[in-house]
Order: C-alpha cells, then sequence, then structure tokens
C-alpha cells in the first residue's frame, strides 16, 4: 500500500473518504454509507482508491447500487476508485452510528435495538418508540416489511403507523 | 468442528454448492408465493424470507465460483447448470403445496440451518464465517415467523390442523437427507469449514419440540426416507422449477439487466 506523500497522503485519503461517506442509502437516503456503518475503510492503494463496502442484509437488493454510488462519487471527487465487498466480519445494526440511529428515527423509522449479539433484543419482547411520537405503546403488525431491513409497526397512541429498522 | 485438517478444493466447492443450491432453490420456492399469498403481510413477508435465502445464495455462489477458478460467475452456478448438477436436499425442492405445507417446509429447513450457521460462524474458512455470522441472524427470523404459523394453524381449526397434519406427512420422508453426513461433510468438519449435519439433530429437535408440542401437533416418524438430492438426483418437481428459474438465461443466453 502506498500513501500519497506523507502529511498530504492522509488529506487526499480523508477526501477520498469524505467522498465515499457521503453517499446516501438508495433505500432509506436519510442516512449515508457512513451513518449505517457498511463503509468499512478507503485506503489508496498505487494511487487507486479503495473502498471496502459490506452488506447490510444478505439479500439486500441494493447492495450493487450502494457499490456503484461509491465508486463513481470517489471518481466524481477526482479519484481514481475501487470498490471491494468485504464479508467478514459480518455487519449488524449496531455498527449504525449514533448520528445514523437520530437521523433515522427523524425521518419516521425507529432505530434497531442495540446489542444485537443478545438473543433478548432478537426476539425477546422489545419495546420500540414510536418515531412521531416517542410513545412506547406500539405493536408489531408484521415482521417484514417494505425493504429487508424493515419490520412493520403501528403507534398505539397516536395510531401512526411506522417502519422498525429490524436488529439483526 | 475440529481443525488442523485441509480441506481439497473439489470437496470445498461441492460443500458450497449443496449450500447455495439448498438456499436459491427455496428462495425460488418462496418467491413462487409473491402476489398469492393469503394475506398482504404474507406477501411482503415470503418475498422478504427468499430475498434472505437467494442473497445467501448469491455470496454461496460468489466464493464457490472463486473456489472453483475456472472464471464461472455466481449467474453461471445458478442459471446454467443442468438438474442433475444441482446438489440441495429434496426437502427445498418440495412444492408449495397450500400455505401449511410452505410454513412447515420453512420451519424444518430453518431449524436445520439455524445450528448449521451456528457452528459456522466460527468457521476456520473466514469468508464461510462472515456469511454465516449474518445468515444465523436472518434465520433466526425465519424461525420465529414460520414457528407461529405453525403453532397458529395448528391450534387453530379443524381445517388448518387438517392441513398442517397433511403436512407434516407429506414432507416427513424429506427430513432425515439433510442430517446425512457423507465424505464431502465429514472432511469439511475435520477441516473446521462447517458441522456434521447429523450433529445438529438435536438443536433441531430442541427448535421443533416446543413448536409442536404448543401447536398440539405429532412428530411422526416416515416410513421410508427419500435421499438422492446431494448426488443430484432429483424428483419431478425439480425440473419444472429449473425450467422456471432458467428459462431466460437459456432463452436468451448472457442476457443482463
Amino acid at each position: 500500500m502506498t500513501m500519497v506523500g506523507g502529511a498530504t497522503g492522509l488529506d487526499t485519503r480523508q477526501q477520498a473518504w469524505a467522498a465515499a461517506a457521503s453517499v446516501p442509502d438508495p433505500e432509506v437516503p436519510c442516512v449515508t454509507v457512513a451513518d449505517l456503518g457498511i463503509l468499512r475503510s478507503v485506503e489508496l492503494v498505487d494511487g487507486v482508491a479503495v473502498a471496502r463496502v459490506t452488506p447490510t442484509y444478505s439479500g439486500c437488493p441494493a447492495v450493487l447500487a450502494i457499490e456503484l454510488a461509491v465508486e463513481a462519487a470517489l471518481r466524481d471527487a477526482g479519484f481514481e476508485a475501487r470498490v471491494e465487498r468485504v464479508v467478514s466480519p459480518a455487519w449488524t445494526t449496531d455498527w449504525i452510528t449514533p448520528e445514523g440511529r437520530e437521523k433515522l428515527r427523524d425521518y419516521g423509522i425507529a432505530p434497531p435495538q442495540q446489542a444485537s449479539s443478545s438473543i433478548r433484543s432478537l426476539f425477546g419482547e422489545i419495546e420500540v418508540a414510536c418515531p412521531r411520537c416517542g410513545s412506547a405503546k406500539t405493536e408489531r403488525l408484521s415482521e417484514f416489511g417494505s425493504t429487508a431491513c424493515k419490520a412493520h409497526w403501528r403507534c398505539l397512541a397516536c395510531r401512526e403507523p411506522f417502519d422498525y429498522f429490524k436488529c439483526i | 468442528m475440529g481443525a488442523a485438517a485441509t480441506i481439497d478444493r473439489d470437496t470445498l466447492l461441492t460443500l458450497l454448492l449443496r449450500l447455495a443450491d439448498d438456499h436459491l432453490v427455496l428462495g425460488h420456492r418462496l418467491s413462487e408465493w409473491c402476489g398469492h399469498a393469503p394475506m398482504l403481510e404474507e406477501d411482503l413477508a415470503m418475498p422478504n424470507m427468499a430475498l434472505d435465502l437467494i442473497g445467501q445464495a448469491r455470496a454461496l455462489y460468489t466464493y464457490a465460483a472463486d473456489v472453483e477458478g475456472k472464471g464461472r460467475t455466481e449467474d453461471d452456478l445458478a442459471y446454467l447448470r443442468l438438474e442433475r448438477e444441482y446438489l440441495n436436499c429434496l426437502l427445498v425442492e418440495r412444492p408449495n403445496g397450500d400455505f401449511a405445507q410452505t410454513m412447515l417446509r420453512q420451519l424444518y429447513f430453518a431449524a436445520f440451518m439455524e445450528p448449521f450457521w451456528k457452528a459456522a460462524a466460527s468457521s476456520t474458512d473466514a469468508t464461510v464465517a462472515g456469511i454465516a455470522a449474518k445468515a444465523v441472524k436472518e434465520v433466526a427470523y425465519h424461525i420465529r415467523h414460520a414457528g407461529e404459523w405453525v403453532v397458529r394453524l395448528g391450534d387453530g381449526t379443524e381445517e388448518s390442523r387438517r392441513r398442517m397434519e397433511d403436512a407434516i406427512e407429506e414432507l416427513a420422508p424429506y427430513l432425515d437427507e439433510i442430517f446425512e453426513d457423507d465424505p464431502v461433510t465429514v472432511q469439511a468438519s475435520a477441516a473446521g469449514i462447517a458441522p456434521q449435519p447429523s450433529s445438529l439433530r438435536p438443536a433441531f429437535d430442541r427448535i421443533i419440540g416446543p413448536i409442536f408440542a404448543e401447536a398440539g401437533l405429532t412428530f411422526i416418524t416416515p416410513p421410508y426416507s427419500q435421499r438422492g438430492g446431494r448426488k443430484g438426483m432429483h424428483g419431478e418437481a425439480m425440473g419444472f422449477l429449473l425450467a422456471d428459474l432458467q428459462h431466460i438465461q437459456r432463452t436468451y443466453p448472457g442476457a443482463t439487466w
């Protein structure tokens, strides 16, 4: 791996990161690939910006679109670019940043429970607060929602249906 | 799983293709329900589970193509192999039947894969471990979803219960095959890549047992066990499934989006 000249190299790498990190998720455009934690790294390898991206759900149809968008963003920022898909370690919803979780809530999607590795948050009686009114009086309508990553819930206080970003 | 021992390329390829084929074929079966499910939520749920399965299949085919090293792609492996080259177990190719049969088949497969992926998450093969770590969480949702339906139908009306009992009888001959060990699984297990299928039976029973108990259903011992899928010997339904799955690539070779 060759950095492009000392301190300047680091700056260049930061520019590349910033360009890739700004790409929005095509299905949940309120959050970026960096917010979701799926942009693992951006390195400069022999002058080429190499972005490593990890898929969210195995069957997420947006994976290819995201990879193409990251590559395009790097090219627009003036880099020769390549995107590599990494599957290990596997992404979990715990990698969504605190800012990302807030952006999801503002957008009307309840963010996932933390600590997805615990079986309780995967299956236990989880409490999902309504992203609109904040009430904890909510119920699950369907385990599977409009996209692979979401379940369909309803608020019993304000009566609004909402999406819940499932915990994996 | 042990460690230290190595696995030869052909054996690893066979292992990956069996897994990938299981997931693609079952994913395709679930996708057949799209637009035909008994209610809107199920019309979303079944294609969602299909997406998980097909996504897992894609990751496995991509890795299989790498391992094979002959320049084939995931698409070549999925769309351009013949029926006898498919190595999926017979359970996953069984026709959808009614909703009860589809949900029971899903529960059986998920209850087998959950302990499989759990063990494979610490595979000595980093790619398998990565695929497994994600899949184990996805399949947990499938168990819960299909399990809830098995309880609801088994403990439901006379009609729903009859259908669930018919499904148990219909699928019984195809269950033993998924737990079958052979030289491929022995070598994969010795190399620490994937668990022996037979070792997963107790975990499978621990998942199915409470669900059947709650549903008031009785597990039956099949009068005979049908095998052959792992060697490419499939039932009549498989050819029709592949015709549907592969017809675009076969009619317009090399077609892309």
